[in-house]
């Protein structure tokens, strides 16, 4: 585990509402440089949400949330994205009509203006980077096809591979496991943990098993609140957590 | 005093009309997403069947109720176009749910087709076609309802229309022979004659009120709380409000959401065929009538946002008042000293055509304050 | 990308068929009447501004049914020009423009002054109508307003446009519009027959250029940009994209080349009017696209010109039956035939429709086919 240094994301008793529905309720939560971080929770326990306020998707009602320092709030979603805050999202969202290639040029390119674009081609470097990547995330023979032909598998590869080559500091990872096989979903543990320590990784899944594989330190998510906080081991025996995810509360009046 | 009842006066009546012809385009945009071009050529339909029943009405045996033909033709003009709607729905539109800009494109075909077809198309056989489709279509349901024969519907569909047909066809003929002016076919105006009580003015002390449009706003008035009632407190109402929060959920609940879809674009369609009416009382009935008013629907919704029907009404309301406001010159009567240069610039947008620029401008303006209306709709899945 | 320079290599084929379009562009002023040459000089103009909704339609997915009013504004502006230096038409009082004196005119208005000058005109005739385009796109799109909201405020600016220029008559002489044919350029009656074969020509010049330019923008990762904003604009921004300036200068972009179009519509025909900035014609522009195959540069400028020439051949023989094939087009084109004739070619619809005939097609004809159906298979 990487020394934890000052906070690189801090979110301060962030509050969302959608029509009177408290999505999140005063959520506190710190993330080391470097870090690589599991967010988990059932359904409906915010987890979305609170990547859409730190993406700027969503303005949260009260709160604050800061990136290196400085507030995210009222800044767009691009203008985060570029401060260095990439993000994969829950279900694979690829451009479909471009092909491979095409996808993870946009995502590398550093210019990102209309004009920069007509002027400036790919550098070296980048086209390096892309075709490291397409080998790292096992697309290099459909670099050519449309992202659109892919499997679901494969696009979940593509979007990491997006999210890789865009190179944030803060990478957001939304379900990254979701649909993919058991031999698919070791890689991506092992992509994801190679990847903490010259990035920080904020990972949201479902899949215990995945999660038991990043070995490392678990936020548990439940009504918008960070319920409890530590390692797997922890996480799991700890009875409020057991009785969320179970429900047991209901039975123990 | 009195100018500011006069402004306030015409501004309700314009915008009344734009309500009016807003209020099913608004409903179906609201409520499915579907921005309907052939709205303005629904409302066509409802002006020439205006046209028609005072027609009827002019016939020696319906003579004496001449005066009240008005109210008929409202709610025949209703299902006359809810009737076209509900095919439009069933036969292209039901295709084209979740691509909304397709939609737009093939309602514009719609409103091509409907507008050469009420060129090419005797208004007589028009009348007998669609008496034709609503018995072909009501016939099987009416005689099911009564006798409950299920056996071999095939059969009964079968002899419903076929039965519609003759009937079609022999009202058809009638009407040629009965009322010569429907015979033939025409891309000319006609004129809608109103009854006696629905012209002239309204004499209140200094000024004198134009009855058509009190009955404008009267009408306006009564399909606003008429629509209210149905969607907030009517089952089919709440069935629809459901559909359009949640349309997954409301399959598994056992909504039918497909009559619902259907439903909808028929009643918004059927509002456009009362707007007709009402534009008919206000000037020459024609195939191009529509376009006319469509622009105006548009700004209303576009100001109104999709939120809520209070939406189109604020709009439609201020929208009316700013055109007599700037069209009439008003703020020359109210300011009589205003500086040249201002005085200029006031004159210069004193018509109702460059009124609308100038509301144009400022509907723009206010959407940079308030990108999706006044009345938005709020909640996770409203940005998309 | 590795392959570029290969792709730049002559193909045989191709220098064939750009000869044949050259020799063919050339020698029509010779082949068919003027009266014709005409009529497809006009269409090759309409192709133009095809090639603008083509790009912000079908590329960048904004459905703009107010391209009429650059198409008109280009329009005005070469008329204008025209207007002012007829010296050998007649002249109201004061020398200007003849319709000025029916209104009482007597001074100029200050917007006809720099038309005096043809560097201005021809600047102007692109310039006004993409600063106007870049106005409204900025101001619509800067608030995230899209879809069906900026289809119905375009046609809302498109009307409210034509009501401004239809009203007003001292300005712009109104509904009437300005009359061209017989003013002069360069010496020449702009009516004449030789001056149109001039102007048909500059008008295949310049819708080449256009094609040639739209095809620069849309390949590379400007155009896969743009594409991107069509199917996934939120995902967009989350890699650090800003989609308004590149919606607007899209948008920008498609109001110059309409402005072009209506410029070289306008001395083809003989007239700018208000009319073309009527409802109908805007969306007509939309349906050549939607017909040709939209995100399809080809499509478009085909669409362009096919549709225009059928509507003149069907309203030359059955007047009243264009508006119900147009109709029926606008429904089978988002029914049935979404990518449009382009893209049905390119989808294999060829081979389907074969196929359902009963007609097994040979897969060889169809490589990329192969490709496609390749793909499925490994997975």
């Amino acid at each position: 585990m990487p020394t934890p240094g000052p906070p690189l994301l801090e979110l301060a008793g962030v509050s969302v509402s959608f029509d009177g529905f408290l999505a999140l309720k005063n959520l506190n939560l710190q993330l080391a440089s470097g870090e690589l971080r599991a967010v988990i929770g059932p359904n409906g326990a915010g987890k979305t949400t609170f990547l859409d306020v730190i993406t700027g998707k969503v303005r949260p009602q009260a709160g604050d949330v800061r990136f290196r320092g400085r507030s995210l709030l009222g800044r767009n979603e691009h203008q985060i994205a570029r401060l260095g805050v990439g993000r994969k999202f829950q279900s694979p969202r690829v451009f479909e009509q471009l092909s491979v290639q095409e996808n993870l040029a946009l995502a590398v390119s550093e210019t990102k203006t209309p004009m920069g674009l007509l002027r400036r081609p790919l550098t070296n470097t980048q086209r390096q980077r892309i075709h490291h990547l397409l080998e790292v995330i096992n697309l290099a023979p459909r670099a050519r096809h449309r992202a659109g032909s892919l499997s679901h598998g494969q696009k979940q590869w593509l979007e990491i591979g997006m999210l890789v080559v865009q190179a944030p500091q803060l990478l957001l990872v939304d379900e990254p496991v979701a649909g993919l096989s058991d031999a698919e979903t070791e890689r991506t543990a092992d992509l994801l943990r190679s990847l903490a320590g010259d990035h920080t990784v904020l990972v949201i899944e479902h899949d215990m098993e995945f999660i038991r594989r990043l070995q490392t330190r678990v936020t548990v998510l439940h009504q918008g609140q960070v319920l409890c906080e530590g390692s797997m081991d922890r996480v799991q025996t700890d009875p409020r957590v057991v009785e969320v995810y179970l429900g047991a509360g209901q039975e123990q009046p | 005093m009195s100018l500011l009842l006069e402004s306030l006066f015409n501004g309700a009546a314009i915008g009344s009309v734009l309500l009016i012809a807003a209020l099913g385009l608004a409903i179906v945009f609201g409520l499915m997403g579907v921005i309907n071009l052939a709205h303005g050529e629904l409302m066509m339909l409802g002006a020439y069947t205006t046209y028609v029943v005072q027609s009827f009405f002019k016939l020696p045996l319906l003579e004496p109720l001449f005066g009240a033909y008005i109210f008929v033709a409202v709610v025949v003009a209703f299902l006359v176009s809810g009737l076209v709607g509900l095919l439009l729905e069933r036969s292209v539109i039901r295709r084209l749910y979740g691509r909304p800009l397709e939609t737009l494109l093939a309602t514009w075909g719609v409103s091509l087709i409907l507008q050469q077809f009420v060129r090419t198309v005797p208004l007589a056989w028009s009348t007998g076609l669609w008496l034709a489709a609503m018995l072909g279509l009501a016939g099987p349901l009416v005689v099911n309802r009564l006798w409950g024969l299920r056996q071999r519907p095939w059969l009964l569909r079968l002899g419903s229309w076929v039965v519609a047909a003759g009937v079609g066809v022999a009202a058809a003929g009638w009407i040629r022979s009965a009322m010569p002016k429907l015979a033939r076919a025409s891309a000319r105006n006609v004129d809608v004659t109103a009854p006696r009580w629905l012209r002239g003015g309204l004499d209140l002390g200094d000024w004198t009120l134009p009855v058509p449009r009190l009955v404008i706003i009267g009408l306006t008035i009564l399909a606003v709380l008429a629509v209210y009632w149905f969607l907030n407190r009517s089952l089919w109402g709440l069935r629809i409000r459901a559909v359009t929060q949640n349309r997954a959920m409301s399959d598994c609940l056992g909504i039918p959401t497909q009559a619902v879809d259907a439903l909808t674009f028929g009643i918004g369609s059927g509002l456009a065929g009362v707007a007709g009416v009402a534009v008919s009382l206000l000037g020459s009935v024609g195939p191009n009538v529509g376009g006319d008013y469509i622009v105006g629907c548009f700004m209303v919704v576009v100001l109104g946002g999709v939120g809520n029907l209070w939406g189109a009404v604020v709009a439609s309301a201020g929208i009316g008042v700013l055109t007599d406001v700037i069209g009439a010159g008003r703020l020359l009567e109210i300011w009589p000293q205003m500086p040249t240069w201002l005085q200029q610039g006031v004159e210069f947008f004193a018509t109702t055509s460059m009124a609308r620029v100038l509301i144009f401008a400022l509907i723009v303006l206010v959407l940079q304050v308030r990108p999706a209306g006044l009345f938005p709709q709020r909640g996770r899945m409203a940005e998309v | 990308m590795a392959d570029t320079r290969s792709r730049w290599q002559p193909r045989w084929r191709q220098v064939l068929l750009w000869g044949m379009g050259l020799a063919l562009v050339l020698a029509l002023p010779s082949l068919v009447s003027p009266f014709r040459l005409n009529l497809l000089g006009r269409y090759l103009s309409l192709a133009i501004v095809a090639l603008g909704i083509d790009l912000i339609w079908g590329y960048t997915g904004l459905l703009s049914l107010g391209q009429g009013i650059f198409f008109a504004l280009g329009g005005y502006g070469a008329a204008m020009h025209l207007q002012l230096n007829c010296h050998s038409c007649s002249r109201a009082a004061g020398g200007l423009p003849e319709f000025f004196g029916l209104y009482g005119v007597q001074q100029l208005p200050w917007f006809w002054e720099p038309f005096h000058s043809p560097w201005f005109t021809l600047v102007a005739i692109w310039l006004v109508p993409a600063v106007v385009a870049g106005l409204l796109g900025f101001l619509v799109f800067r608030n995230r307003i899209k879809g069906v909201y900026f289809s119905i405020l375009t046609q809302a600016a498109l009307l409210v446009f034509f009501n401004f220029f239809n009203g007003q008559q001292k300005l712009i002489n109104g509904t009437n519009g300005l009359k061209t044919d017989l003013t002069r350029l360069l010496g020449l009656m702009v009516g004449s027959d030789t001056m149109q074969r001039y102007l048909f020509w500059l008008t295949a010049l310049l819708a080449l250029f256009t094609w040639l330019l739209c095809r620069r923008l849309v390949r590379g990762r400007f155009g896969h940009a743009l594409l991107a904003i069509r199917d996934d604009e939120a995902r967009l921004r989350c890699l650090g994209y800003n989609p308004t300036p590149f919606k607007t200068m899209v948008f920008a972009l498609a109001g110059g080349l309409a402005g072009i179009s209506g410029a070289l519509y306008t001395v083809q025909s003989g007239i700018v009017s208000p009319q073309f900035m009527a409802a109908p014609f805007s969306i007509e522009m939309v349906i050549w696209v939607a017909v040709g195959g939209r995100g399809t540069l080809w499509g478009a400028m085909a669409g362009a010109l096919a549709i225009n020439m059928a509507k003149s051949l069907v309203s030359e023989a059955w007047p009243q039956t264009w508006l119900f094939i147009q109709g029926g087009l606008f429904l089978l084109v988002v029914t049935t035939l979404q990518g449009g004739v382009v893209g049905w070619f390119q989808e294999g619809g060829p081979r389907r429709l074969l196929a359902r005939l009963g007609w097994r097609a040979r897969l060889s004809t169809y490589p990329a086919l192969e490709l496609e159906t390749g793909q499925e298979g490994e997975d």
